[in-house]
């Protein structure tokens, strides 16, 4: 039941967390988090891993579609760029790991930057096309030019603090949660001020954001940028996590997966960028167990593994449009107004 | 010295592959004009032709012409599930919502064949005469050739049926004011119907084709993004558009192909759709939207 | 572009409609309008449906460029400047079919309409911590003691606007373009679709605004009650041209206003008494 929030100042009424077990409970989580790391094997570290780095380019993809209402397939081109831009950094120039991330974050944003400058003339779905079109334009350069190994594609060695390789998930772990937290976290401040209401404004109803003052090429092309640094420094980690960059590793079908992700998440919430990026990343993982789990009866369950997890990935686009637009942020939600009210009826 | 003969060849397999591209834009066009539907898994419900195809004359031994018309029932029969139970419920949703629908649809087909049928390419059955077809001196493959035979009937019965028929003229007032074809006393909910079906039964059936002269596999699909191409050069909602958009992009695609290499195809036909957006974007032929205040 | 303004009686205008004419192809939706908004008044543009009045609010917005003539606001003509920087230099409108955004709070909108006087950058806002934080939470004291308790939201600062009646959403609206710091208010039908009780609510808070907050209103508006009880100053428009302007009660007997309103035939002349003869 929810007693007990009164706020005596505008400051508490604005917080993040606005009741006593909210922080409680992110308390415990970023204790969990930290302990984790020590109890699970290596496969769940590993998991652990992709989902944060799934995260972070989620809630990217998040401020630029489901915030700002700007549908874009470019996302997992996007990470291409920060991923290729950290991976000739460390082999060529041999810069520290977090300064390579950076770069390659700001590089993807001025790419974002300009994909997104049609954005005033092409609205809607032919801008979504629009992004398919740079992705196929980026896969191309990527795949051509000597710079990024063309189509072999790059093997880079890993990043190093003090000298020490942070080549094993348990290391890169304290490098990905952390990077993850402080994005989700500015992404999360982002819509306490005004720049957050600009996009929603825009996605809206963008006459009347002109009209209210927001100039909308600026936003727009601002609403890119956060969105494609955000996917670029996805894509940074992704490298130093993989170490192995190809113009396959980040194909049109991964722009997809982020955007089903957010829909199945939940469009337009932050929590809804969470849950829908660990929610598809976990699928695989679900069905791989399952196909484990069949085997003995069915021995060719794991070659349908690929053609299964295909149809489950449409499945839940086109489950959760029709039957949950909002995305499991709104059934979390629903489940905690019931608790606001136990034990009372609602 | 330019070899003339050697041009003209690309530029008539270009405009034969051209016309495949025009008939699946047409269909493309058809549901976009009857229900305002991007739908991005046209290139899915080619495949699924192209399979069904397969299946019943190399699975079930059926001879060609009764196969084909099975391959088309096949697609027909999924444009008016899909259309029934997918895109219905999701009227009056914005229309990113819908296109992401088509999105997820096309990869639940994509899956299914390939469990059915399994990852790797296969080919049809050979069902059309193979003597070689010369127009002057230039050659023409055969199959390339009776696919733009095919595929220009059935574009220039759509583009004459829109005009001239009953059912074309319900289509457009459909397209032009849902509200107000309603209250003229057309059937609207059966124009969604009936427009889904055709358009994927007639997808499918170029499916056939262009199975019959690449084969068919569970990629098949990106066909698909080349229609895309097609109808925004076009006109999204342009038959005409389709058709010019078509055969101009299967030219500029066999040049691409033959003078730059495979790999600038896409290249090239993605270029001029990021022209086309920047210049025109609703495309030769579209109707341009207006927004109101 | 015009020099400042000179004389007295140009200093009390707040915005100058000189000649502005309108075409949208062979449609002409405003032919040679004009007419001034004296600073501090509530002057109402009336006409019947179809005569042009969104499209000057429309025009005078910033979204219509007109074919011919000049609009000048506090002197300074404001050909060539974009809706963004018209809001910031103290135009602020609300629309005829609400243009709340649906996916935020009543509170959210209304701190949106600040906007434009914000200086909260990107980083700022990534941060929060800092300028961000301090800039949201004055406007929200701001708001909260100025707006919500003036318009009497306080009961649904938090609720998604997309589940509140048509008329407290008029009033968020309202709400909104206050925020912008307005020095002239367009509002566009603010009481359309309001029975008796919201309609006179509505009255009340326009004229406590122009009172409280010195701020000029100019109006498109359908009720004539309301309109002749609260105007200052009347624009009649028809077919896109001003046919009269004045006090609401000269306006009201105006024989060409009459014959608009009810036609010029016999039924009008009955209609309209024996002074429209």
């Amino acid at each position: 039941m929810r007693i007990g929030t009164l706020k005596t100042d505008y400051a508490a009424d604005e917080a993040l967390f606005d009741t006593r077990l909210q922080k409680l409970l992110i308390l415990l989580a970023c204790a969990a988090a930290v302990l984790f790391p020590f109890v699970a094997s290596p496969y769940w570290l590993f998991l652990a891993c992709l989902c944060a780095i799934n995260v972070a380019s989620a809630t990217g993809l998040n401020i630029l579609t489901g915030y700002t209402g700007l549908v874009s397939l470019g996302q997992a081109a996007f990470m291409s760029v920060g991923a290729y831009a950290v991976a000739v950094l460390e082999i060529h120039a041999g810069t520290p790991f977090l300064l390579n991330l950076l770069i390659g974050g700001l590089l993807t944003a001025l790419v974002g930057i300009g994909v997104g400058i049609p954005s005033l003339r092409v609205k809607g779905l032919y801008l979504a096309i629009a992004t398919i079109a740079a992705s196929v334009v980026l896969h191309f350069v990527f795949a051509h030019w000597p710079l990024t190994g063309g189509m072999q594609g790059l093997s880079m060695p890993p990043a190093r603090l003090f000298g020490l390789a942070l080549d094993q998930p348990f290391q890169l772990y304290w490098l990905i949660l952390p990077v993850t937290g402080l994005m989700v976290l500015g992404a999360a401040n982002l819509f306490r001020t005004r720049v957050g209401r600009a996009f929603i404004a825009i996605r809206d109803r963008d006459i009347s954001a002109e009209v209210l003052g927001i100039p909308l090429l600026r936003y727009k092309l601002m609403s890119f940028a956060v969105s494609s640094f955000y996917a670029g420094l996805a894509g940074g980690l992704w490298a130093y996590f993989f170490r192995v960059v190809t113009p396959e590793s980040f194909p049109l079908v991964n722009s997809i997966f982020y955007l089903a992700a957010i829909i199945v998440g939940g469009m337009g919430t932050i929590l809804g960028g969470i849950l829908g990026a660990v929610f598809m990343t976990m699928v695989p993982e679900l069905l791989k167990f399952v196909a484990g789990l069949v085997t003995p009866f069915y021995p060719d369950a794991l070659a349908l593994l690929a053609p299964v997890r295909t149809i489950v990935f449409g499945a839940l686009i086109v489950g959760f449009l029709i039957f949950e637009p909002h995305g499991l942020a709104e059934i979390w939600r629903r489940i905690r107004r019931f608790f606001h009210l136990w034990p009372f009826r609602t | 010295m330019t070899d003339w003969l050697f041009l003209t060849e690309v530029f008539l397999a270009g405009l034969g592959s051209g016309a495949l591209y025009a008939v699946t834009g047409v269909a493309f066009v058809l549901i976009y004009k009857a229900t305002r539907v991007v739908n991005l898994a046209i290139g899915e419900i080619l495949m699924l032709g192209g399979y069904a195809f397969f299946g019943a004359a190399a699975g079930w031994h059926l001879p060609a012409w009764v196969a084909l018309p099975v391959a088309i029932l096949a697609g027909a029969l999924v444009g008016a599930v899909v259309e029934r139970g997918l895109i219905r419920p999701m009227l009056g949703e914005s229309p990113i919502s819908v296109f992401m629908v088509t999105i997820g649809l096309g990869s639940i087909l994509a899956g299914f064949v390939q469990i059915v049928w399994g990852a790797d390419p296969l080919r049809l059955p050979e069902f059309l005469p193979s003597a070689p077809i010369f127009i002057g001196e230039a050659y023409v493959a055969p199959k390339v050739a009776y696919g733009f035979l095919a595929a220009m009937v059935v574009v220039t019965a759509f583009v004459l049926g829109l005009r001239f028929s009953r059912g074309g003229v319900a289509l457009k007032a459909t397209a032009a004011d849902q509200a107000a074809a309603y209250s003229v006393g057309i059937d609207v909910p059966r124009v969604f119907s009936l427009s889904w079906i055709v358009a994927c039964g007639v997808a499918a059936g170029a499916g056939v084709l262009v199975g019959a002269i690449g084969g068919i596999s569970p990629t098949m699909g990106v066909f698909g993004l080349s229609v895309l191409v097609v109808v925004i050069v076009g006109g999204l909602d342009s038959m005409a558009g389709a058709l010019v958009g078509g055969l101009f992009i299967g030219v500029v695609e066999a040049f691409a192909g033959t003078f730059l290499g495979g790999e600038y195809r896409f290249l090239v036909t993605f270029s001029i759709l990021i022209l086309i957006l920047m210049v025109r974007p609703y495309g030769l032929f579209g109707t341009h939207e207006i927004e109101r205040l | 572009m015009r020099g400042p303004p000179v004389t007295e009686a140009a200093r009390d205008v707040i915005l100058d409609v000189e000649g502005v004419s309108l075409a949208f192809g062979g449609v002409r939706a405003l032919t040679d309008v004009s007419f001034s908004v004296r600073r501090g008044s509530i002057t109402a543009v009336i006409g019947p449906n179809g005569a042009g009045k969104t499209s000057l609010f429309n025009t005078i917005s910033g979204f219509y460029r007109p074919r011919s003539g000049n609009i000048a606001f506090d002197g300074r003509s404001l050909a060539g400047t974009a809706p963004p920087e018209r809001a910031r230099l103290g135009l602020a409108r609300t629309f005829q079919n609400i243009a709340l955004f649906r996916g935020m709070t009543v509170l959210d909108n209304i701190k949106l309409g600040r906007h434009a006087h914000m200086r909260t950058g990107l980083l700022d806002a990534l941060v929060y911590r800092g300028r961000a934080r301090r800039e949201e939470l004055e406007l929200r004291a701001e708001i909260e003691e100025r707006i919500i308790d003036f318009l009497e939201i306080q009961h649904i600062r938090n609720a998604p606007v997309a589940t509140l009646p048509y008329g407290l959403r008029k009033r968020v609206e309202l709400a909104r373009a206050l925020v912008m710091r307005p020095r002239l208010l367009m509002l566009d039908e603010p009481v359309a679709g309001m029975n008796r009780e919201e309609t006179e609510d509505m009255a009340r808070f326009i004229l406590d605004v122009k009172e409280e907050w010195d701020v000029t209103i100019l109006m498109v508006e359908h009720d004539m009650g309301m309109v002749m009880d609260i105007s200052d100053h009347v624009v009649v428009l028809n077919f896109g041209q001003v046919i009269a302007e004045g006090g609401p009660a000269a306006v009201q007997a105006d024989p060409a206003v009459v014959a608009a309103y009810l036609g010029a035939g016999d039924l009008g002349r009955r209609l309209s008494g024996p002074e429209a003869a």
